[in-house]
């Protein structure tokens, strides 16, 4: 296989307001090479693809690209193919309503005497289709077709228009074990002739069944690039989460937060949603700090959700305080007792232009019900109460949530959820995007609770908050939970290694 | 002069300011316009004047404002059914109280029969879009079209084609004034659906539900509060506003004219709620902006037909408001201008 | 793994429109047979009467197509007809220049329209909503009075009968012969049909409006112009939009304000009908035209059953919409299971 290189990107750096998004990075993509980018969440995968295909503009570095001479600043993605970068995104951007060959061909339609040549242009997208080993009926409508075929026309698409770099974002999410395999035939046939691909991904297994190079990028600077097969499985989760893994220096867990053996009350039995959370069991107790750790992608959100009923799950079972629960909808688990914090703040959590106050109490507003409203004086005494307890700064209850930073957005949030007085209470990454001091009061606010006989979910993908925090893990890889690590197991080495699965060395 | 500049602040971020502001501008381009405007006098031992008759005359459209600030707030979309549906009521209550003739000069049933099943008619067809948005998650503008069409058909239905007469006094009084009391009614009905409503969405979680539905409904869902439900009730709610408007504008004129009650108001009631600084988009409201706004279209009416302006030719005027109102709040005009004040900021600097 | 797609549905769509219109119009050759419907003339009389219709749908479809809407048709039908009614008989211009003014102001009325929809994103139903009201509005500002057309070229327009003597004459009782004709209207009608057929069909800028309706993120994404697009079809609609009120009054030969009241309603219920979809991305202008001709035999019928009012119209063209609207959401949901 040829060794040239044929896009190398040197010294990249890029700032938004107040973070450094990427910081010096190299990348270098050869031909018929299939290459994965990989990083936790603010590592600068996506801001280096959008750097390279003129969606954002880099400050420092540069880019070349083979054919091209001199450093190629892109300014549009129309720019980037132009020069031979094109890019295929986890949503398929098609049209679902024209037919597959439309799609392929549209804005460069075959066209005869001015108008366009349907004959000639199903055609060309039927030889295009075999080319590639796709056997379907050019002249269907998109959305006929599943997701993965989908994906691959789009990749058809992009390969047609420009042959030198094809970059993947995130392809594989919504696909199955057979539509992945199908997925990787194409690339495989794409770099059999001399296509360079950049798959951006989380599943650790794919990525060492069909890549060659593993970049890997964290908190905006390069970690390094690495052969695949010369890289243990263990490493590269070491070097995704920045630490060393070293069998000798083995960090152990501190805190107070102990295993507890009081009564179930989660008790959850193959519950799973197609294409988002493979069925799995869950026990939580009394007391307990479960925490769910996994690579990003991994399923803990997803898993999170299907408890709730955030997402209603397609399969399983679920007792609460050892009643039998039906969750349909989010109000079903909170009248059960749960309560959830989402990963998405600013979407799913506060309500932006409503007081401090009002986004205080809807939660336990809304199990009271609609004709029992709280009196102006009740609202104002419970906010005051979460705003003293959780040391919510804002300039009074009254306040917009909006105008509070990040971290006392967060605040009005647990507080919203500790005024229901749950019995389980899930943190989806309660601390992400908030400074430090905010940080370690979350932290000691979910130890207290534990030790008041409240169960916690806790999701985050800070190794060392969770083991301060938790008494137990979960595990999770690749949308399925994998084991779980009791509470003498708790250590950095063994998150990891159960985390990347395989035997640890390999 | 600093505190005056900080007072001056102050009193224009109010969130009333602005619709305060254009009422107060309307009410002085009438006072120009017409010297006795806020001239006030008692004819037949009712209140009479300009100023009055701006008053009287708003009350249909207050009442309408009242329920279309509902739907845009819980659901970002807006009902231009309300017209016909007066048109509707109007005609289910002289129906009824007509006993199914042309022109009465009693009640053929109880009174209070039509003006329930008035109420209910308009109901029913808020029932009717709030199915078509809340459960189907078609588009309230074109769920809205298609009972703005029908509707004065079936209202033409209702009258068989005839304009329906009520020449009672009593029926007369809703619209014009109860004896023995100076203030026409109207303005008092307009007053108490403001009320009501008022106590409605404070004295249950209404008001709070439908400004978290409409800025996050995902939010609002995670939180146990039923979108659809709530956005359902919206539309119901415009349709019993829709009713009792249509039974004032009926009463006015004692029949059921099907092709005229309620004409072009729904625009007006649109024009009301954004005067009155609500967002088209949905979200938090003002309730009392709505109104103030209604007041202000109102009195706006009154300066254009001081002007020579005919009732037909007025919606030209209320179109390009609406426009301005609705481009000044949009995003892109404020990203427009952000990238000009940028250019011109980077041309400063290079310079 | 295939799902049925929304474009399945389409030519199921449009075959429950034609077969509809088949069922009814031989219905009514059943019912009102002896007053005359089975007639040449009556079915050449559903294009006359609504030729205006079928241009005006056409642009319609054009809109819905790329997901937005327009209220405003019959309000720019009014105001067209008012302008050349007003331009002809009150300021003494002859008919062709009125009719190119009329023609430019439907194209710059479409331009405004646009600009608000594509370049400030504002919903495509405030904007024409507001359009309604000012056409409308501007229809009584040049008059508030019918002004009836009297200029003789127009006239000779709308009076020149086509004789389609291959369909075979009948004979009167005065002895004339009558055969069965047309209206260059209807002519005019058709010829933009098929142009917007082929524009639709063979042209990047036609296969941009799908694209722009299917998903305009895509769209967008896959290097397509999607703001000129828009910008572009309201500024063609309201070029229809006038060309269709032209039609339309040659039909009335007059002008006043009351004129084409809930005209939008019928061309958006004949492309709903037609099988255009709500939500955008499948249309279809020879549908539309089985839409409009739904409407012209509902007419038909009430006319021919003489006592029914014309309200009746209305609402059964309202019912279908809603029945259709219906039936376009049924479809959605069921896809996404």
């Amino acid at each position: 296989m040829p060794n040239e290189i044929v896009l190398a990107m040197r010294s990249i750096s890029k700032t938004f307001p107040g973070v450094q998004a990427l910081d010096h990075v190299d990348f270098t993509l050869r031909r018929g090479e299939i290459h994965a980018l990989m990083g936790e969440n603010g590592a600068g995968k996506s801001t280096l693809i959008k750097v390279l295909t003129g969606v954002e503009e880099f400050e420092s570095g540069e880019i070349t690209i083979d054919g091209f001479k001199g450093n190629m600043i892109n300014h549009s993605p129309q720019e980037a193919q132009a020069h031979g970068i094109s890019t295929v995104y986890q949503e398929v951007n098609l049209c679902p309503n024209l037919s597959v060959a439309e799609n392929l061909f549209i804005g460069r339609e075959p066209k005869r005497a001015g108008i366009i040549d349907w004959k000639t242009m199903n055609k060309k997208a039927k030889d295009l289709m075999e080319s590639l080993d796709i056997h379907i009926d050019v002249t269907r409508a998109l959305e006929n077709y599943s997701i993965a075929l989908q994906q691959m026309f789009a990749i058809a698409r992009a390969v047609d228009m420009s042959a030198k770099v094809l970059i993947l974002d995130e392809p594989t999410s919504s696909l199955d074990d057979n539509e992945v395999e199908k997925l990787f035939r194409l690339m495989n046939r794409l770099k059999s002739e001399g296509v360079g691909i950049i798959f951006v991904t989380h599943f650790l297994e794919q990525v060492y069944e069909v890549c060659d190079k593993i970049t890997v990028l964290r908190n905006g600077a390069l970690v390094g690039e690495y052969v695949t097969e010369k890289l243990p499985r263990v490493q590269l989760v070491a070097k995704m989460m920045g630490k060393d893994f070293d069998d000798l220096a083995a960090i152990k867990k501190s805190g107070e937060a102990k295993e507890r053996s009081g009564e179930l009350v989660i008790d959850a039995q193959g519950i799973g949603k197609q294409g988002t959370i493979k069925p799995y069991d869950l026990k939580v107790r009394k007391g307990e700090v479960i925490g769910l750790t996994g690579l990003l992608g991994s399923g803990r959100s997803e898993l999170a959700r299907s408890l709730y009923g955030a997402d209603k799950p397609d399969s399983g079972a679920l007792k609460v305080n050892g009643r039998p629960v039906s969750v349909a909808a989010p109000l079903d688990a909170m009248m059960a007792g749960m309560a959830y914090l989402p990963e998405n703040r600013k979407e799913e959590g506060i309500v932006a232009d409503l007081s401090v106050r009002d986004n205080l109490i809807l939660a336990l507003q809304a199990k009271k019900g609609m004709f029992r409203p709280f009196g102006r004086k009740e609202q104002e005494e419970l906010a005051d109460k979460y705003i003293e307890l959780l040391q919510i700064k804002t300039a009074n209850r009254e306040t917009p949530v909006k105008s509070l930073s990040g971290g006392n957005q967060q605040k009005v949030i647990l507080g919203r959820w500790l005024l229901t007085d749950p019995d389980f209470l899930i943190l989806d990454e309660p601390t992400r995007g908030i400074d430090v001091g905010t940080k370690t009061e979350i932290q000691k606010l979910v130890v207290k609770l534990s030790e008041e006989g409240k169960a916690v979910m806790f999701i985050s993908s800070e190794v060392e908050e969770m083991l301060r925090t938790c008494s137990r893990m979960a595990v999770l890889r690749d949308g399925q939970k994998v084991g779980e690590l009791k509470e003498g197991e708790l250590d950095q080495n063994n998150i990891m290694k159960a985390i990347a699965g395989g035997a640890g060395d390999e | 002069m600093n505190k005056l500049i900080v007072f001056v602040k102050k009193l224009t971020g109010t969130r009333l300011f602005l619709p305060l502001f254009c009422l107060v501008l309307v009410l002085l381009s009438n006072l120009i316009k017409t010297p006795t405007f806020f001239q006030v006098t008692i004819k037949n031992g009712v209140l009479y004047g300009y100023i009055i008759d701006v008053i009287n005359r708003a009350s249909d459209l207050v009442i309408l404002s009242v329920g279309m600030t509902m739907v845009v707030a819980a659901s970002g979309g807006t009902d231009i059914s309300v017209g016909a549906v007066m048109s509707v009521a109007g005609a289910v209550c002289c129906y009824i109280l007509a006993g199914g003739l042309q022109t009465v000069n009693e009640f053929q049933n109880p009174y209070i029969l039509g003006v329930l099943a008035a109420v209910f008619a308009g109901m029913l067809c808020g029932c009717f879009n709030g199915f078509l948005v809340a459960k189907m998650k078609i588009q309230p503008m074109v769920a809205t079209l298609i009972l703005f069409t029908a509707g004065r058909g079936m209202a033409q239905l209702i009258t068989r084609g005839q304009i329906t007469y009520i020449r009672v006094e009593s029926y007369k009084m809703l619209g014009a004034s109860i004896p023995g009391i100076p203030v026409p009614t109207p303005v008092f009905v307009a007053l108490l659906v403001v009320i009501l409503t008022y106590v409605l969405l404070k004295k249950t979680t209404l008001g709070l539900y439908i400004q978290t539905v409409g800025i996050n409904s995902r939010a609002s869902r995670l939180m146990g509060i039923k979108s659809s439900r709530i956005i359902f009730l919206s539309y119901v709610f415009c349709g019993l506003c829709a009713g009792v408007s249509g039974l004032v504008a009926s009463s006015r004129i004692y029949s059921a004219d099907a092709n005229n009650i309620g004409l072009n108001l729904e625009l007006d009631a649109i024009l009301a709620v954004a005067l009155g600084g609500n967002s088209l988009g949905g979200g938090k409201f003002s309730l009392l902006g709505s109104v103030i706004g209604a007041y202000t279209i109102q009195a706006l009416s009154t300066t254009l037909y001081a002007m020579g302006v005919s009732p037909d030719q007025i919606p030209v005027y209320k179109a390009i408001v609406v426009v301005i109102i609705v481009a000044l709040q949009s995003t892109e005009l404020k990203k427009m201008a952000k990238r000009f004040q940028t250019g011109r900021e980077a041309g400063k600097r290079v310079a | 793994m295939k799902n049925r797609g929304k474009t399945d549905g389409k030519i199921f769509l449009l075959m429950i429109t034609i077969a509809l219109f088949v069922t009814m119009y031989i219905a009514g050759i059943i019912i009102f047979n002896s007053k005359g419907f089975a007639k040449p003339q009556v079915f050449l009389n559903l294009f006359i009467s609504n030729a205006g219709l079928i241009v005006i749908a056409a642009g319609m479809t054009m809109v819905m197509i790329t997901g937005g809407i327009d209220i405003s048709v019959g309000s720019v039908v009014a105001l067209a007809c008012m302008m050349l009614a007003w331009m002809m008989e009150v300021k003494g211009i002859g008919a062709v220049p009125a009719l190119l003014t009329v023609l430019v102001m439907g194209i710059f009325f479409g331009l405004a329209q646009g600009f608000f929809i594509a370049y400030l994103k504002i919903q495509p139903f405030i904007v024409t909503l507001a359009g309604m009201f000012f056409a409308r509005g501007m229809t009584a500002i040049i008059s508030q009075e019918m002004i009836s057309v009297k200029n003789e070229l127009f006239l000779k327009w709308a009076k020149s009968k086509i004789n389609l003597t291959f369909l075979g004459g009948t004979v009167n009782k005065k002895g004339v012969v009558n055969y069965p004709f047309l209206y260059p209207s209807v002519i005019i009608a058709l010829v933009v049909l098929v142009l917007v057929f082929v524009a639709l069909k063979y042209t990047k800028f036609g296969r941009t409006i799908y694209a722009v309706g299917g998903n305009e993120q895509s769209a967008l994404m896959m290097g397509l112009n999607v703001k000129r697009t828009k910008l572009l079809v309201y500024v063609i609609n309201g070029f229809l939009c006038a060309l269709g009120g032209f039609l339309f009054c040659l039909n009335t030969c007059a002008g006043f304000v009351e004129q084409a009241k809930g005209f939008e309603m019928e061309a958006i219920a004949s492309a709903v009908i037609g099988g255009t979809l709500l939500s955008g991305g499948v249309g279809n202008v020879f549908g539309s035209l089985f839409g409009v001709l739904i409407k012209g035999t509902i007419e038909t019928f009430i006319t021919f059953q003489g006592t029914l009012s014309s309200w009746w119209t209305k609402i059964t063209i309202a019912a279908l919409l809603a029945f259709f609207i219906l039936l376009q959401s049924l479809f959605a949901k069921a896809k996404e299971k």
